[in-house]
């Protein structure tokens, strides 16, 4: 199956060009982090490539069809601290949301529907938690419960935007379990990821960002300390001496 | 032009142009605090304040209305601060709350009072809309006074405001008193908010801080000309409002100053030196790139620019 | 039906439909766009006036749901012109109120619209304005006009709860899922019009504003469950319309004046005393918030 085909795609935000000519293809079944320095365009690709931000110019095809019309096909994880999380909802309600195309207009989520989050909540470790209120979660959870919302969306492409910021170790090895098995089951993942120092265990695939795409492919290849040193510029240390 | 002919005209209009540039002034502190809309919920907040300060008193003297307003205005303050900060209420939220409520409850007392109090409480009404004719000339002194103080207190302590505002821990880091700083920034935006409110009224003062500033943003890069810019349109549209609103036999102060002010800030939006959209325009024709993605693309932004939050 | 019995009946009509768009609007984070709409509405009523030389319900629904469309579309095109969202809001509705008031007090004269009454509302004069519909008799035409619109947002809400609920929680991922956002915030603020509209004539253009935040924010504070939150905000915005209409007849005063400040009464209340989000909580189960914390 084809995967995820990027072509010159631009972008700006408020006159700035913060990312010019991305162009990649993705392998299915690949697990690939998305890192840069601050202000490189991360989320911005993510949102640009889901058309939540206008682009310039570009394409963007999923198994041969252009994006928009393989939403379905597509689970986004959003930054968690993108949403109010004092809204009046519990964690299972949130996970439905991820359902919610899938429903249709005009209808209500059924038992299945109800049944198939719960076992997504249930995979993430969250399932005692179903009718905890949201905002009585803690960070690690709050992100579980968004996982498990992708998860539920059934997608074959998932896009996230920092899922491992902010969380604890647990938290972190259930995601990154959960990623790897969305892999094993011939998913593609693209991560936006901070720390330098995780990324050779957790991704086979690298695209390194700054604007522009300083260098994509496997990550044994392509993770170099001359290559993260031409994306960050000055002032990086590699390795251990990065702070965490 | 009856106001010509009388002798309190120029000092009503003295006083005028020294309240739209004190609140010209203000306005540039509240848009870089990004609490625009707080002064709109402060001066819907002063009614109450105004109509108690009558009733308890029962003479229409401008200084004990004021203390009246500014003290009901605090209260207003503190509460939209104490709820944010005690509960899950958001500030947009408790801002509305405050503004309605108060108002709720000055209509509740002005009617009261305006039943019980007889004719000579005919006034109070103009506190709504305004009614800068209706100032005698020791209204103008107060206003003015009161105004010249705001105006000296931003001007003394330029730099600090300007710290304050643009990066207040590093502020509190080189030793600026916050708390001081907070204190003085609420309490000069009180003042400046309840001098105004006989003239310009209450539901419409808030345009006054607002609008001078905004369109001041369009012709400067640089935080001391935006306070300058703000305040001289403030001073302008104050007077020229006023001027305006002589012509028709009772017509309202407030509406015309503010509409003054907006057109300046049109006149801003087009031509204005910095974003405005003439010049806009004509940096993109020169610049000519990708004029295709632009129109049907800017709706979709609005997700994204928090909007629709 | 007596007299009361209209004015009743009125108020608790504008105190549910107000209640049920608030929470949408609280959670939406446009609380201000509210106080914003019921300004410029008036500048809506003005023109369809001055328009049609009538007095007639409909030119005025019309009328204020193209301001305030007119309203939220100048709102936002400032704003992605780089203008601060609170100061575009400023900007915006004091111009066009003040445009509206303007010509009211140059244009219109005395003919039955007068600045005041359109601020305060006169819920008093309801019942004197009747339509006869078949069946059911002479009712007060803002009555009818307020009972067609309580069904519209009941019929809009329910049916399009769950978008409602996505598009105000997470609009990215609902964007992402394919829910037209766009399209649902520009029908959320019809439906906000039309409200504000009906209402006007019984609470006028502040007071409004009151019973669309106040209700919703008290109700905010004492559950966690959506559905529930849409029941009590419309409960409390019926209590506080109906107490305020008694409140005001025992002091003789401004009903919508009362109207407003009754729904402050409810929320100081909740705010002090409700079990699950109030001030007196915080208190009593300290160890149990505690523990929630620590996990973060």
């Amino acid at each position: 199956m084809q995967g995820l085909a990027v072509t010159d795609l631009s972008a700006s935000y408020r006159k700035n060009n913060v990312l010019e000519d991305v162009s990649f293809e993705l392998p299915q079944g690949s697990l690939t982090g998305i890192v840069g320095p601050n202000g490189a365009g991360k989320s911005t690709l993510l949102k640009t490539m889901l058309e939540l931000h206008p682009k310039l110019s570009g394409t963007v095809t999923f198994a041969g069809a252009p994006l928009s019309k393989m939403r379905r096909k597509i689970g986004y994880v959003p930054q968690r601290g993108s949403v109010d999380w004092d809204f009046p909802t519990d964690a299972l309600d949130v996970v439905l949301m991820g359902l919610y195309g899938a429903v249709g207009w005009l209808k209500r989520p059924k038992a299945g529907h109800r049944q198939q989050a719960l076992q997504a909540l249930a995979q993430m470790g969250m399932a005692d938690y179903a009718d905890r209120q949201i905002s009585q979660l803690s960070g690690g959870q709050q992100q579980r419960v968004f996982l498990a919302r992708a998860l539920v969306q059934d997608a074959e492409l998932y896009f996230m935007d920092e899922p491992l910021a902010g969380v604890d170790a647990a938290t972190e090895q259930a995601i990154m379990t959960t990623l790897r098995e969305l892999k094993g089951r011939g998913k593609s993942v693209m991560v936006v990821h901070h720390d330098l120092q995780t990324v050779e265990d957790y991704f086979d695939h690298v695209l390194l960002l700054n604007r522009r795409v300083m260098n994509y492919g496997e990550t044994a290849e392509i993770f170099t300390k001359d290559n993260v040193y031409r994306t960050y510029g000055a002032g990086l240390r590699w390795r251990k001496e990065v702070p965490s | 032009m009856t106001l010509l002919l009388s002798p309190n005209a120029w000092w009503v209009l003295l006083s005028m142009l020294i309240l739209g540039v004190a609140s010209g002034m203000i306005g540039t502190l509240a848009y870089w605090k990004r609490q625009s809309l707080m002064s709109d919920a402060l001066s819907h907040a002063a009614l109450p304040g105004v109509v108690i300060a009558f009733a308890i008193t029962g003479v229409k003297a401008l200084p004990i209305l004021i203390l009246g307003a500014a003290l009901s205005a605090l209260i207003g303050a503190f509460l939209v601060q104490w709820v944010v900060s005690s509960s899950r209420i958001k500030e947009d939220t408790a801002m509305g709350i405050v503004l309605s409520v108060f108002f709720g409850l000055g209509i509740m007392l002005l009617t009261i009072v305006n039943r019980t109090g007889g004719g000579n409480v005919s006034g109070l009404d103009g506190f709504i809309f305004g009614q800068a004719a209706s100032m005698v000339r020791s209204d103008v002194y107060t206003m003015g006074i009161l105004g010249l103080l705001v105006i000296a207190v931003v001007y003394a302590a330029f730099k600090e405001w300007k710290l304050y505002l643009f990066d207040p821990q590093f502020a509190k880091g080189i030793g600026l008193p916050s708390g001081l700083m907070n204190s003085l920034y609420t309490g000069v935006l009180v003042l400046v908010i309840v001098i105004g409110i006989q003239a310009v009224g209450v539901i419409l003062m808030s345009a006054l801080l607002i609008i001078p500033a905004v369109s001041a943003r369009y012709w400067t890069h640089s935080f001391k000309w935006m306070l300058i810019g703000s305040a001289f349109i403030g001073g302008g549209a104050g007077v020229a409002g006023t001027l305006i609103s002589t012509m028709g036999k009772g017509w309202p102060t407030g509406p015309f100053i503010v509409v003054s002010s907006s057109a300046v800030f049109l006149v801003s939006l087009l031509f204005g030196a910095r974003k405005g959209l003439v010049v806009t325009a004509i940096q993109q024709r020169m610049q000519k790139r990708s004029p295709r993605a632009l129109p049907a693309e800017a709706e979709k932004s609005m997700v994204k620019e928090g909007g629709l939050q | 039906m007596s007299y009361t019995a209209w004015i009743l009946l009125t108020a608790a009509l504008v105190g549910l439909s107000c209640g049920m768009i608030g929470v949408l609007l609280i959670l939406r984070r446009m609380a201000m766009m509210a106080d914003a709409i019921s300004h410029t509405v008036l500048l809506g009523i003005v023109v369809a006036f001055l328009v049609t030389r009538e007095l007639s319900g409909y030119h005025m629904l019309i009328g204020a749901v193209i301001a305030g469309l007119l309203t939220s579309v100048l709102i936002q095109w400032l704003q992605s012109r780089g203008v601060q969202g609170e100061a575009s809001i400023g900007v915006v509705f004091t111009t066009l109120f003040a445009v509206g008031v303007i010509l009211i007090a140059t244009q219109v004269g005395n003919a039955h619209l007068d600045v005041k009454h359109a601020l305060m509302g006169e819920i008093t004069f309801v019942p004197w304005t009747t339509v006869r519909l078949p069946w059911i008799g002479d009712i007060p035409e803002a009555t009818l006009i307020l009972s067609a619109v309580l069904l519209i947002v009941v019929v809009a809400i329910i049916a399009f709860y769950k978008e409602w609920k996505i598009t105000s929680f997470d609009p990215a991922l609902a964007a992402s899922l394919g829910i037209p956002v766009i399209v649902m915030h520009y029908a959320f603020m019809s439906l906000l019009s039309i409200t504000t509209v009906a209402a006007f004539d019984a609470v006028g253009a502040i007071m409004v504003v009151a019973m669309l935040i106040t209700p919703a924010a008290a109700a905010y504070l004492w559950t966690d469950r959506l559905s529930v939150m849409f029941g009590l905000s419309g409960g409390f915005g019926v209590g506080s319309a109906v107490a305020g209409y008694y409140i005001a007849s025992w002091l003789d005063t401004s009903i919508s004046g009362s109207m407003a400040f009754a729904t402050g009464v409810v929320f100081l209340l909740s705010f002090l005393m409700s079990p699950k989000h109030g001030l007196i909580s915080r208190y009593v189960t300290v160890p149990a918030r505690k523990k929630a914390t620590s996990e973060r």
